[in-house]
């Protein structure tokens, strides 16, 4: 039994206008592989219980990035009302597929819709982190500017990970792409990948199609999708 | 000792006696894959069930037509904690599939085109409990739901519910599948919160 742990939040930083990290002191965490998920436990007063499944953000620590879903149950809590000191309980790390793992050298295609970008970050900051090679490339899709996280790591010109913005909506002035879907220039030019694909549902379908049509092996995509009740 | 969440209320909604520890509601149908969908025509579809002393049984998607079919409205329950209730599907019973198979064998394997793998006790499959299905609320079955046939097996965690099913192995031997070799519980019963491995 994977138990249940007491988390105490101790930061959070907002991502965006609707999107926040959370970061909780987790006494005897185990630690966990880029990719995997956490669920967690909410406990109101008179004893009921909600949970959810979150990925975590980052390779080290305990760091959820929740968007809020309006009319969603816990994210609103999580994004608005939680405060650093307030306690959750937590377990984990779930999940054992959709992880990248240092020590396999092939090249890392990564493929973000949304708030999909969230595993991804954990790869992309563990690969930073970590003293090898592996090429690594990064294209998400975002509706606009707003929408992205990790603003200041993600903009910032780095050799290990080459980040393709692709804003589906409206894209920022000067942005050189025009806004629109996905398309196989996006990814061009082809090298084989292991590739991981995140987000929404019709994203990843969509993702993961073209990836296909594009000579990619369908058994090095892996994919991980959440419903439009993915709160 | 439970830990209290401060000013957590939550939204409580309704059907809790229908929905197994820790799941919520929700009306939508979200979608759970490990890889992209396969594309699979029905005229290139076939089921088979492997007995363990080799036999092989295969239909087409023509024979599966021909037999006669069930309209069951079940509760589903997926491990990432929704439920769904009342969705009716149309499919054949395993126990029709399995009628003319001669096997002593205890579990069986399930494949499905794309490559997935999960495992589930035999009996699990029998006695009116399990079926091919291959519409999904009065339509045909989406692939992305797992057109054209997926396995429904309600009664557990909706991962043992193969997507693009194409063929039972029949063991004597327990032989774990894809999430079960990832962490996820061997036989997964949402009453009993089997989410997983030890649980």
């Amino acid at each position: 039994m994977i138990r249940w742990r007491a988390a105490r939040l101790v930061k959070v930083r907002d991502e965006n206008p609707t999107a926040r990290t959370l970061v909780f002191d987790v006494p005897g965490w185990p630690g966990h592989l880029p990719g995997q998920h956490v669920d967690v436990k909410l406990t109101a007063e008179d004893g009921y219980t909600a949970r959810r499944s979150y990925s975590l953000a980052s390779p080290d620590g305990v760091e959820l990035t929740v968007q809020r879903v309006n009319d969603g149950e816990v994210s609103p809590y999580l994004t608005q009302h939680m405060e650093p000191g307030d306690e959750l309980e937590l377990r984990g790390p779930v999940g054992g597929w959709f992880v990248w793992r240092p020590a396999v050298p092939a090249p890392v295609l990564l493929v973000a819709g949304g708030a999909g970008i969230v595993p991804l970050m954990a790869m992309i900051r563990a690969r930073r982190a970590a003293q090898v090679e592996t090429p690594f490339r990064l294209v998400h899709a975002l509706r606009s500017p707003e929408q992205l996280y990790y603003a200041d790591e993600l903009l910032r010109p780095d050799p290990a990970v080459a980040v393709t913005l692709a804003y589906t909506r409206s894209a920022p002035e000067g942005h050189q792409r025009s806004p629109g879907r996905l398309t196989a220039d996006d990814f061009s030019p082809y090298v084989p990948a292991d590739c991981y694909v995140c987000g929404p549902t019709g994203f990843v379908e969509a993702a993961a199609a073209l990836l296909v049509e594009l000579g990619h092996d369908p058994a090095r995509i892996k994919t991980e999708r959440f419903g439009p009740s993915g709160d | 000792m439970a830990t209290f969440t401060r000013g957590f209320h939550g939204k409580r909604r309704g059907g809790d006696d229908r929905l197994p520890p820790g799941q919520y509601l929700t009306d939508d149908f979200p979608v759970l894959s490990a890889g992209p969908t396969p594309q699979i025509l029905p005229s290139e579809w076939e089921f088979t069930v492997e007995t363990e002393t080799g036999q092989v049984h295969r239909r087409s998607w023509q024979e599966l037509m021909a037999l006669p079919s069930e309209t069951p409205t079940v509760d589903i329950h997926c491990v990432t904690t929704w439920s769904k209730l009342d969705t009716t599907w149309q499919g054949v019973s395993l126990d029709v599939l399995l009628e003319d198979v001669e096997t002593a064998a205890e579990y069986a394997l399930v494949h499905s085109y794309g490559g997935y793998t999960t495992n589930l006790p035999l009996e699990d499959l029998l006695d009116g409990k399990a079926w091919i299905a291959y519409r999904y609320d009065g339509e045909e079955l989406h692939p992305q739901h797992g057109g054209p046939a997926r396995l429904l097996v309600p009664h557990l965690y909706f991962w043992k519910s193969a997507k693009w099913v194409r063929g039972l192995q029949l063991l004597n031997e327990d032989s774990p599948g894809f999430w079960e070799t990832a962490g996820y519980n061997n036989y997964g019963d949402p009453w009993r919160e089997q989410r997983y491995a030890d649980d």
